[in-house]
């Protein structure tokens, strides 16, 4: 059933407790097709645990998640097709080599890995496709699984600080990419703490407040 | 058809639900219990086999049944949790895990002392009493589980996980004396049919046993309200509730505090 | 725009095993000292209990079985805490694939580099016990088919304490009470063969709990592994 909405990712009435601290409730959202959506607030504001309850990664206190009208929970192995979370954590092992891991990351999701030298280069780790990740830095990690976006048919990507430890020439390529990314029809859900370039009428903002209890 | 379970689900309904209960509770235990324990203790006929150490049979067959019984409970409430997303299951749960853990020690502790007089040995490893030890150590788990995490919610359902996967052990318990050659006696009392125990015994037994059972009511009802209190403490509810009882004389600066 | 493309059921379980194994066998201290505790814990018992060989040939099935059960312990927090710690354990919940394929994986190759072992040493071992000859079938079938049974179970006790810090002494507070039953048992089938009476029966037990914890531990791990990184 072909769903003419533009909708892609929703939530209803979410609810967040963690740790006895209410960070958000009642929070309704709506993401179409195209959008890029930066979510803000200060440190422990409950970004991250917005982004995670989006994922699926985490259960609201209250609320549903839904993927294109259906939700999450009835519907897990379609959403997961559809989605890339690149969270805070890299995802890299560093007993693999960068290469390994980036072949590794891409068979999970299905995708072919054959060309995974060619998109390491994208992100600048020419001459490291051997390297065990452990000799690597954090910035050379968040380049291994940043270039999972360069191959992913996913068409939801949240991201949680991407631009971490990214150089400003590299963060300009993957706001290209974002922008490249929604004007397929994807959308980009993110956080960050550096000012987009991205031309501010092609970004949602969802701001977030601390609360005490 | 579940619709009248509803209100149920509110924490706040059961908070003063089970407000309601405890003084029914109350005085049902110690009614009970007074009268089961003295009738038990004093005046019940004894044994002709075993003499007055039959006595702790009174104590050491509710206390029993109850630790498997409160196990299976917080089972349930587990499975309602994992199931049906209840978070008040959650708290039930960690409400009853102690009172489980002390009723298995109280069995563990008056077999033991009824053990050396009937058997000759304080302990012996067969089927019965080592699956016993088990839910004892299943229920420190659960516990251990429990406190061992801060967000209130994730512990609860980690503990339900627990206490799912260690239910396996409650039929072992119930059936090891059919199943194995253990000295332990098999079971006198059953659902159905005669219990094979004289009528002067069975009544002190029934009043302890129904004794026991609201006094677990009583404990769950008060430790259940504590969980409520402690997983809602942001909600105003709880906050409303606590300036009243705080009293109007201190209510303004409470007031200002929060 | 949506994607359908995924792995069989069988290159899922295939893709991670092979990664797993690969991990463990770059980072080898993860596989011999496991090992080395489990031979060093077996000749502390002639040490301690004294070198009489009756009583040690009465107590060596439990002993073998007591070491196997604390190795395979100290080896379980290498099932999911480092997986937990880079992300990558997120990333694999978050994959098109049912949790538990990712997890029998997983568990797999645990038992392949931590149990494996153990059944080919032991044999070695229960000579340092003098074990009754009658009873090294048993002691190897036992093993064969009751230490997948530790991973199985253990797996869940890691999964529930994997973000838990300092979540190691809790575990064996979880894990050792489920390992009870297969230590009766495996034990009492040792001791029944070296009375030269059938073990069939304890074997076919032991291999009813394999069954079970194979069918339904997956399950409770993935459940576990879900509320660990909430």
């Amino acid at each position: 059933m072909q769903t003419k909405s533009p909708l892609l990712i929703s939530a209803k009435n979410l609810t967040c407790i963690r740790e006895e601290r209410m960070l958000f409730e009642c929070l309704d959202v709506a993401i179409n097709k195209g959008d890029i959506v930066q979510i803000e607030g200060p440190n422990g504001a409950g970004k991250t645990s917005l982004l995670r309850i989006l994922a699926g990664l985490s259960v609201p206190y209250e609320g549903k998640v839904f993927f294109e009208d259906e939700e999450i929970d009835n519907a897990r192995e379609v959403f997961h097709q559809n989605l890339l979370y690149i969270g805070h954590l890299a995802g890299v092992k560093g007993e693999l080599s960068a290469q390994e891991n980036l072949t590794f990351s891409l068979n999970l999701k299905g995708l072919n890995s054959d060309d995974a030298e060619e998109v390491l280069s994208e992100v600048n780790l020419l001459g490291f496709e051997d390297a065990l990740a452990s000799h690597l830095s954090a910035g050379q990690h968040r380049r291994i699984t940043l270039a999972q976006l360069w191959k992913s048919k996913a068409p939801v990507w949240i991201l949680d600080e991407p631009f971490t430890a990214i150089d400003k020439r590299g963060v300009k390529i993957l706001e290209n990419l974002f922008m490249k990314h929604a004007d397929n029809g994807g959308c980009v859900i993110l956080t960050t703490h550096q000012d987009l370039t991205i031309p501010a009428e092609r970004v949602k903002k969802i701001k977030l407040e601390y609360n005490f209890y | 058809m579940w619709k009248w379970l509803h209100p149920y689900a509110n924490p706040e309904f059961t908070y003063h639900f089970t407000g309601k209960l405890i003084p029914w509770f109350k005085y049902l235990t110690i009614i009970l219990l007074s009268i089961g324990l003295v009738w038990a203790l004093l005046f019940a006929p004894a044994d002709y086999q075993q003499g007055d150490s039959f006595r702790i049979f009174y104590i050491h067959v509710p206390a029993a049944s109850l630790s498997m019984g409160i196990y299976v409970g917080m089972a349930i409430a587990a499975l309602s949790g994992l199931v049906w997303q209840l978070k008040l299951a959650d708290a039930s749960a960690a409400a009853m895990a102690p009172i489980g853990a002390v009723f298995t020690a109280i069995a563990l502790i008056t077999g033991a002392a009824w053990g050396k007089p009937m058997w000759g040995t304080w302990w012996i490893w067969d089927a019965r009493l080592t699956s016993e030890l088990i839910l004892l150590f299943l229920y420190l788990g659960v516990i251990a589980l429990h406190n061992a995490f801060e967000d209130k919610n994730l512990a609860g359902k980690a503990a339900g996980i627990l206490t799912l996967v260690g239910v396996i052990n409650i039929p072992i318990i119930k059936y090891s004396v059919e199943w194995w050659n253990t000295l332990h006696q098999g079971s006198t009392v059953s659902k159905l049919g005669k219990p094979s125990m004289s009528v002067d015994m069975l009544w002190p037994f029934i009043f302890c046993f129904i004794g026991f059972v609201c006094l677990v009511g009583l404990i769950t009802c008060i430790r259940f309200r504590t969980e409520i209190l402690a997983r809602n403490s942001m909600r105003p509810w709880v906050k409303t509730l606590v300036l009243s009882e705080a009293g109007l004389e201190n209510g303004k600066e409470k007031a200002n505090a929060i | 725009m949506t994607s359908t493309s995924s792995l069989s059921y069988r290159q899922a379980f295939g893709l991670i095993l092979k990664r797993d194994l690969m991990i463990a066998f770059r980072h080898t201290d993860d596989i011999v000292n496991p090992l080395l505790f489990f031979i060093i814990v077996v000749t502390l018992f002639p040490l301690g209990i004294g070198p009489e060989s009756n009583t040690l040939s009465r107590i060596a099935p439990g002993i073998i079985w007591v070491a196997a059960l604390l190795s395979t312990l100290l080896s379980l927090d290498r099932l999911f805490k480092s997986d937990h710690a880079d992300g990558t354990l997120e990333q694999m919940l978050l994959s098109p694939h049912p949790v538990f394929v990712l997890v029998l994986a997983k568990i797999t190759a645990h038992w392949l580099v931590t149990g494996l072992p153990i059944i080919l040493i032991a044999p070695l071992l229960a000579v340092l016990l003098h074990l009754n000859e009658l009873s090294y079938g048993a002691l190897f079938l036992t093993l064969l088919i009751g230490t997948p049974i530790l991973s199985l179970l253990g797996a869940i006790g890691v999964a529930l304490t994997v973000g838990i810090k300092k979540g190691g002494v809790l575990l064996s507070l979880l894990v050792l009470p489920l390992y009870i039953p297969v230590l009766i048992f495996a034990t009492s089938a040792i001791d029944s063969a070296a009375m030269n009476l059938p073990y069939s029966g304890h074997l076919a037990i032991i291999a009813a709990l394999f069954f079970g914890a194979l069918t339904l531990s997956p399950f409770a791990v993935s459940a576990a592994l879900k509320v660990s990184t909430n």
